[in-house]
C-alpha cells in the first residue's frame, strides 16, 4: 500500500513539525509496517518554477527535427523579469499554456545539471520540463501543461507539482486490511499523534428508494449486502483531473479513464472496491447467486472461465456478467462510449472472495481488499463518493434512484477478561488503559463486551484484542524478564552422537556439505540403480522445483557428487565430503488425515496421521575422489582408494564404540568387486547399515569424478541405534603379554576377516588381540594363493602365561583356521 | 703374573711403587683431560682401566704381596683407580653434554615445512551454528526438540491456525507432495515441531526446534527454496511476551555480544496473537547507524536488523494441540538461521551456504 503524505494528511491535522520518517516510524511502531519511502523532490535542487509561455516560433531544422524558440514569462525569477528564451522540442503546447521550467543553476534527477548554452543558434536558458525529466513518471510525450489557474509565472513548482509530497509504501499484514486504504492509514496516524480523523467515508447519503436499478441477492451470506447506483449523461471522454491521475500514479495505478480512475481512487480512499458497468450493456435486474456447474465466464482480462460451483457471480438477464467482487465481464464493461455508468458496491463473504481468487488465479485490487475483509458499513458512502465524482468531473447527473440490497453484517462482542492485557503482555496496563487503547481502535465497550468497529472484522477473540492494546500502549513496553524452565534435561543422547559423527568426519579430514535433497530420473541412473531398488521409488513433489528433480532423495550421494566434481571443477587436487541429512521413502499409506482443531485430535488419529507420512531416516554419506593424501617434502601424495571409505566407518563406528562387521558385497553404485556392506549385530540378527567402498567406472564416468573414486552411505539412525546406552568398564589385565606372529597361506577367495574370526575362535580366552601386520602374495606363495601374517598377543588375567600356554594357544588357533579356511602355516 | 710372596716388600714390585702408580694416575688423568670426545674418551678409558692398562696391571699384583703389604698397596692402587673412574665419569657427562648440544644444533630443521598431508576437514557452520543456537537455550535449562521434514498438512497449517482459507497460508509457497490431496508438505517452517512438542508433552514445555525448511521461492543471494529456521517454544503458567522479550534478549546477546538487544514491531502471524517482528540492535554499528562516518553497511544505516517472527502462541493453537488455554499460555519465535550466520559473518551470498566449495566452509573450522 503506498500512501502520498498529503492524502494522509487530508483526514488527519498532523503536527506542523512532524516528518515523513517520524510519521512512517509511529506506523510501523502501531503495525502499518514501512517498505519504503519515496520523495520525487529529494533528487531536484531548484530554481524550477511555473512559466507562462509568451512565444513559440517553430524552427524547422536540417536534421528534419522542428524545434520551438520559446519565450517564456517566469516571473522574477529570473532576477530581471524579463522572458527567459528557451528551446523546446515538445509539440504539446502553445503561448499562453503554464509550463514548469528549469532555470540555470538547477539539478534534475540523475544529476542532470542545467545551464544556459548554446544551441540550434539560439542561447537557451534553462528547459521546459516533461514529467519523466522531473522523476514523476515515463511520461515523455510532452512537457507538463497545467491547468491555467495552478499558479502564477515565476512561482516555485514544487509544491504545485506535489514534488515535496513524500509517498509512503508500507507492507500490510493480513490483520490489518482496513490500512489497504488512506481512510485506514489516516486512521492510524491519527491515533499515533493523538489527533482528530476526518472519516471520509463519513457522508451522508440519499435514502434508498424503489426507483434504483433492480437488484436480486440469492446468497446473502456470500453477498449481504448490494448498492447500486446510476450516472447519466456521463462524457465518456471527460479526461481524469491531473490531482487525481497523481495520486493514482503515488499510490502505484494507473490512470486509465476517468470512470475508471474514480471507482479506483475511491477504492484507495475509503478501501471499498467498486464496479462500474455499462448501464445500456444491462439488461434487467441485477442478481447475486453462486455459480451453476458448467457455467463460464470471460472475465475483463479477456480470459474465458470454467466457474466452480462455490463462485460468487453477478448475473442479468443476459446471463453471467461478472465474478462477483473478483472481476467484471467483457460484455458490460465500461467502454469509451459509455454514457450510463452504474456503479456497484457491494460486502462480498472474504473467504468465498479468496478462495475464487485462488482458483482462478486472479490477483487483483479488489480482490486483495474483498478477500481480506472490508468495512461493511461504508459500501453507501462509497457509492456516493463515487457518483460525487463522476458527476463533478465527468458531467451528467446522479440518477434519482438508489438501489441498497441487503444489510452490512453485524460484528460479535467479544468479552475480554480487564486483566487480560496485563498478563498477556507483561505491561502493566490496567483496566482503565485497556479500555481507552480500545477506545482508541474503535471498538465500543458494551454490555456484552467490546463490540469491534466495522473495519476491523479480523478481532475475533480476546487475544486480537490484547494485540491492539499492546500496539497502542507501545510494543516499546514489553519489559525484558527471563522466564524460569527449571531444569532441563541437557541434549539427548542421540543430539549428542551426531555431534560426535560430525567431528569425527571432519577429523578424518572429510568437509561437510549440505545440498538440495532433490533427485530425477537422472541422477538415479547416474547411480546406476537397478529399476527395483528401493531407491528409485522416490516421495515426488506435486510443484517440484525442476521438473528434473521431482522427488525427495533417497540417497545423499547425488547432492555429495555434484559438490565434490564443482570442487575438482575448481582447481581442488583431491575432496572428502560429508553430508548427513534426511532422506525419504514412500510408505504409500495413502493421504494424511486432516482434523479439526477446536480439540485436540486423539492418540488414535494421531498415530494414523504419523503413520502414513514417509520414512525418513537420517543418512550419512560421504564422497571421496582424487587426491587423498597430498604430495609433499614426505614424499609422494596418494589417489583416494575404497579402504578410505571403508577406514572411515570403520573409524566411526570405534568412536561411537559400534562394533561393525563387514562383508564384501555386490550393490550400485558401488564397484562390485570393492564395496563392502557395514553391518551390527542386533536382537533379531544383523542389520545393516549401509555401504562403502570405490564407485563403479560407470558411475565416475557418468558423474565426472576421477576414476577410483570412492563413497559411503549408512543410515546413521541405525548406526546410533547400535550405540551402547552405558559400556561397562572392562577388566584388564596387567601380567607380561606374549607375543605370537603368525604366517598362515590360504586362497585368495578366503577373506581375512573368515581367518581373523577362524583364529580368534581356536585362539581361546588368552587371546587379547589379533591383528593382520602383512599380506604377501606372488612366487613364493603360489598363483590363487596368499600369505597372511597375523600378530596375536596373549594374557592371561591372573597369571603370566608360560612358553607351552602361549604355544598351546597359537597351534589351536592355527589349527581352527585349517579346519575352517584350509590355511597351511608357513 | 707373580705367585704369592710373603717375603716381597711391596715396594720391591716396580708396578706398585709409588711414583709408578703416581705416573700411570697422572697419565690417565692427562689423557682423559685431553680426550677431545666420547669416541676418544672411549679409548682412553680402554687404556687408562682396560685390563692392560697399568693400574689394572698393579692391582693385579696386590694378590701377589704378603698380606701385611697388601693394605697400604691397595690403598695407594684403590686411589689411583678411584681418581680415575671419577675423572672419566666427570670427562664423559660433559663430552655427552657437548654432544647433545651439538646434535640439537645438527638435527635442527625447517618448521615451516608443509605438514598438511592429509588437509584439515570442517563441519558446516549451518551445523556448528545450529548447536550453538541448541547451546544458548540449553544452557537455560530449554530442551531442542526435532521432526520429519515431510509433514502432515494438518501439523504443518491446521494445527498451527493457518486454515485452508487463511490468508497466511498464500503467503508461504508450499511445497506439496504428489498428489497435492496426500495432505503431505514440506514444512514451511519448523512450526509443527512445536505443534508435535505440544501434542505429546505436557507443559512446562520449553523447547527450541532448529531444522530446515523449504519454500517455493526463487534462488538468489538473499533466497533459496532450502533454507533453516529455529523456533523456540515456551509453555508455562504465567508466560508473558515479557518473558519472549527476556528470552530473546539473552540469546541475542548471546550470539552476537553483550549489550545487543532486542525490539518488537507488530505483525500478524497465525499463529501467535498478540505477534510482533523482533529486531536486533546492528551488533556492527551497535544502533549507531554509521561506522567511521560512513553509512554501516551490515544494517543499512537503520541501526536495527530484522531478525525474526514471535508471539504469544494463539490460544487456538494450544487447544489444537490439547494444552490448557485457561491454565498455560506460552510464547513462539522463530528466525532463519542462514539469515542469522549470513549477518553474523558477513557473508554476502546466500547461495555459498549450499553450493558445498570447501574454501567457503573450511574457512569456519568445525566450531562456530
Amino acid at each position: 500500500m503506498k500512501a502520498p503524505v498529503s492524502w494522509i494528511k487530508d483526514y488527519v491535522d498532523l503536527p506542523g513539525d512532524v516528518t515523513t520518517e517520524q510519521l512512517a516510524a509511529r506506523l510501523t511502531a502501531l503495525g502499518l509496517k514501512l517498505e519504503a519511502i519515496e520523495s520525487p523532490g529529494d533528487q531536484i535542487t531548484g530554481p524550477l518554477v511555473l512559466g507562462r509561455v509568451i512565444s513559440r516560433e517553430p524552427e524547422p531544422q536540417k536534421n528534419g527535427k522542428t524545434i520551438n524558440w520559446c519565450q517564456v514569462d517566469v516571473g522574477d525569477a529570473n532576477g530581471t523579469g524579463e522572458p527567459q528564451g528557451i528551446v523546446c522540442g515538445a509539440h504539446n503546447f502553445d503561448a499562453g499554456d503554464l509550463v514548469v521550467v528549469v532555470l540555470p543553476g538547477a539539478v534534475l534527477p540523475g544529476d542532470f545539471a542545467i545551464a544556459a548554452r548554446k544551441t540550434y543558434g539560439h542561447v537557451s536558458a534553462g528547459m521546459i520540463c516533461s514529467a519523466r525529466e522531473l522523476g514523476l513518471g515515463e511520461d515523455h510525450d510532452g512537457i507538463i501543461v497545467l491547468p491555467a489557474d495552478a499558479g502564477e509565472p515565476g512561482q516555485d513548482a514544487f509544491d504545485v507539482l506535489g514534488l515535496h509530497d513524500d509517498v509512503i509504501e508500507f507492507e500490510i499484514n493480513p490483520d490489518r486490511a482496513y490500512a489497504l486504504s488512506l481512510r485506514g492509514v489516516a486512521r492510524d496516524a491519527a491515533l499515533a499523534y493523538g489527533v482528530a480523523f476526518t472519516d471520509p467515508a463519513d457522508r451522508t447519503t440519499p435514502a434508498a428508494n424503489g426507483d434504483g436499478h433492480p437488484v436480486v441477492l440469492d446468497d446473502p451470506e456470500g453477498c449481504p449486502l448490494f448498492v447500486a447506483r446510476v450516472v447519466e449523461g456521463f462524457d465518456p471522454t471527460a479526461p481524469t483531473p491531473d490531482w487525481m491521475a497523481q495520486r493514482l500514479v503515488q499510490a502505484g495505478m494507473r490512470p486509465i479513464s476517468l470512470a475508471v480512475d474514480v471507482t479506483n481512487y475511491v477504492m484507495l480512499e475509503i478501501g471499498r472496491p467498486i464496479h462500474g458497468y455499462d448501464a445500456d450493456k444491462l439488461t434487467g435486474p441485477i442478481g447475486v447467486r453462486r455459480a451453476r456447474a458448467g457455467e463460464r465466464l470471460t472475465t475483463l482480462d479477456g480470459t474465458d472461465r470454467a466457474l466452480s460451483e462455490q463462485d460468487l457471480v453477478v448475473t442479468d438477464e443476459s446471463g453471467i456478467i461478472g465474478l462477483g467482487g473478483v472481476m467484471g465481464g467483457e460484455p458490460t464493461e465500461i467502454s469509451a462510449t459509455t454514457t450510463r455508468v452504474l456503479v456497484e458496491a457491494a460486502h462480498w463473504d472474504a473467504t468465498s472472495m479468496f478462495r475464487t481468487g485462488k482458483r482462478h488465479k486472479i490477483s487483483s485490487e479488489a480482490g486483495k481488499r474483498n478477500e481480506r475483509g472490508v468495512d461493511p458499513t461504508v459500501t453507501e458512502a462509497a457509492a456516493d463518493r463515487v457518483v460525487e465524482l463522476l458527476v463533478t468531473h465527468g458531467g451528467g447527473l446522479a440518477a434519482p434512484g438508489v438501489t441498497v440490497v441487503g444489510a452490512a453484517p453485524q460484528p460479535a462482542a467479544i468479552v475480554m477478561p480487564h486483566d487480560l492485557p496485563a498478563r498477556i503482555t507483561g505491561i502493566d496496563i490496567d483496566a482503565e488503559t485497556a479500555e481507552n487503547a480500545l477506545v482508541a481502535v474503535g471498538c465500543l465497550l458494551g454490555p456484552d463486551g467490546y463490540l469491534p468497529p466495522p473495519w476491523r472484522p479480523d478481532l475475533l477473540d480476546p487475544y486480537d484484542l490484547v494485540e491492539e492494546v499492546a500496539r497502542v500502549v507501545g510494543y516499546d513496553q514489553v519489559p525484558s524478564v527471563l522466564p524460569a524452565p527449571g531444569a532441563g534435561r541437557g541434549l539427548t543422547r542421540s543430539q549428542r552422537l551426531r555431534r560426535r559423527v560430525g567431528r569425527t568426519l571432519a577429523g578424518a579430514g572429510c568437509v561437510e556439505v549440505i545440498s538440495f535433497p532433490f533427485v530425477g530420473e537422472a541422477a538415479l541412473d547416474q547411480l546406476g540403480l537397478p529399476a527395483e531398488d528401493l531407491r528409485r521409488h522416490t516421495v515426488r513433489l506435486a510443484n517440484p522445483l525442476s521438473t528434473e528433480e521431482p522427488g525427495y532423495t533417497t540417497t545423499l550421494l547425488p547432492g555429495l557428487i555434484k559438490a565434490a566434481t564443482r570442487n575438482l571443477g575448481r582447481g581442488a587436487p583431491g575432496v572428502a565430503l560429508f553430508e548427513t541429512g534426511t532422506v525419504a521413502f514412500p510408505v504409500d499409506r495413502g493421504p494424511a488425515p486432516i482434523f479439526g482443531v477446536d480439540w485436540r485430535p486423539s492418540e488414535d488419529d494421531l498415530a494414523k496421521l504419523l503413520d502414513t507420512l514417509p520414512r525418513q531416516p537420517l543418512h550419512l554419506a560421504v564422497v571421496l575422489a582424487g587426491e587423498r593424501e597430498r604430495a609433499g617434502w614426505w614424499g609422494a601424495g596418494r589417489e583416494t582408494a575404497w579402504s578410505d571409505a571403508v577406514g572411515i566407518v570403520r573409524r566411526l563406528a570405534g568412536e561411537l564404540g559400534v562394533e561393525v562387521e563387514v562383508r564384501s558385497a555386490a550393490h550400485a553404485p558401488w564397484h562390485p568387486g570393492r564395496c563392502a556392506e557395514v553391518l551390527v549385530g542386533g536382537a533379531d540378527g544383523d542389520v545393516s547399515l549401509g555401504h562403502a567402498g570405490e564407485l563403479h567406472p560407470t558411475v565416475c564416468r557418468a558423474f565426472g569424478l576421477p576414476p577410483r573414486s570412492a563413497a559411503v552411505e549408512v543410515d546413521l539412525d541405525a548406526l546410533l541405534a547400535a550405540v551402547a546406552e552405558t559400556v561397562p568398564g572392562p577388566e584388564f589385565s596387567s601380567y607380561p603379554l606374549a607375543k605370537e606372529d603368525v604366517a598362515l597361506l590360504v586362497d585368495a577367495t578366503v577373506t581375512v576377516a573368515e581367518v581373523e574370526d577362524a583364529l580368534r575362535a581356536g585362539a581361546g580366552d588368552l587371546l587379547e588381540s589379533i591383528r593382520l601386520f602383512d599380506v604377501y602374495t606372488g612366487e613364493q606363495v603360489g598363483e590363487g594363493k596368499r600369505s597372511l601374517a597375523f600378530a596375536l598377543r596373549f594374557r592371561a588375567p591372573d597369571r603370566t602365561l608360560t612358553e607351552d600356554e602361549t604355544s598351546a594357544a597359537r597351534a589351536a588357533a592355527v589349527a581352527v583356521a585349517t579346519e575352517r579356511c584350509g590355511a597351511v602355516q608357513r | 703374573m707373580s705367585g704369592p710372596n710373603t717375603d716381597y716388600d711391596p715396594v720391591e714390585v716396580d708396578a706398585l711403587k709409588p711414583e709408578e702408580v703416581d705416573a700411570a694416575r697422572d697419565a690417565a688423568l692427562a689423557a682423559i683431560a685431553a680426550a677431545p670426545d666420547l669416541d676418544a674418551l672411549k679409548q682412553v678409558r680402554i687404556d687408562h682401566t682396560g685390563d692392560r692398562s697399568a693400574l689394572a696391571l698393579a692391582n693385579r699384583e696386590i694378590g701377589a704381596l704378603p698380606p701385611q703389604a697388601r693394605k697400604e698397596a691397595g690403598q695407594r692402587v684403590g686411589q689411583a683407580r678411584g681418581a680415575v673412574s671419577k675423572a672419566l665419569a666427570q670427562r664423559q657427562t660433559v663430552l655427552e653434554a657437548e654432544h647433545e648440544e651439538r646434535m640439537l644444533v645438527e638435527e635442527t630443521v625447517d618448521v615451516t615445512l608443509p605438514t598438511d598431508r592429509v588437509p584439515a576437514g570442517a563441519r558446516h557452520p549451518l551445523t556448528t551454528g545450529s548447536e550453538l543456537i541448541a547451546d544458548i537455550f540449553v544452557a537455560m535449562g530449554w530442551e531442542v526438540a526435532e521432526g520429519p521434514v515431510i509433514e502432515a498438512e494438518w501439523l504443518n497449517f491446521d494445527a498451527l491456525n493457518l486454515g485452508p482459507d487463511h490468508p497466511a497460508r498464500t503467503m508461504q509457497d508450499t511445497f506439496w507432495t504428489d498428489p497435492a490431496d496426500n495432505a503431505m508438505v514440506l514444512r514451511t517452517h519448523t512450526s509443527p515441531v512445536q505443534a508435535r512438542t505440544m501434542l505429546t508433552r505436557t507443559p512446562p514445555i520449553y523447547v527450541v526446534c532448529p531444522g530446515r525448511v523449504f519454500r517455493t521461492d526463487e534462488y538468489d543471494a538473499t533466497h533459496s527454496p532450502v533454507f533453516h529456521q529455529v523456533e523456540g517454544l515456551a509453555i508455562d503458567e504465567g508466560i508473558s511476551m515479557a518473558h519472549l522479550k527476556g528470552t530473546l534478549d539473552h540469546f541475542a546477546a548471546a550470539m552476537f555480544g553483550e549489550g545487543i538487544t532486542t525490539r518488537f514491531r507488530p505483525s500478524f502471524f497465525p499463529f501467535t496473537e498478540p505477534s510482533a517482528e523482533v529486531d536486533l540492535v546492528c551488533f556492527v554499528c551497535r544502533g549507531a547507524r554509521q561506522v567511521d562516518g560512513v553509512e554501516c553497511r551490515t544494517c543499512r544505516g537503520e541501526g536495527w536488523i530484522e531478525w525474526g517472527g514471535c508471539g504469544v502462541v494463539n490460544p487456538r493453537v494450544l487447544r489444537a494441540c490439547g494444552v490448557d488455554s485457561d491454565r498455560y499460555s506460552g510464547f513462539a519465535f522463530g528466525m532463519g538461521i542462514d539469515r542469522t550466520l549470513m549477518f553474523r559473518h558477513a557473508i554476502a551470498d546466500l547461495r555459498d551456504l549450499f553450493e558445498g566449495d570447501v574454501r567457503f566452509t573450511t574457512a569456519f573450522g568445525s566450531e562456530l
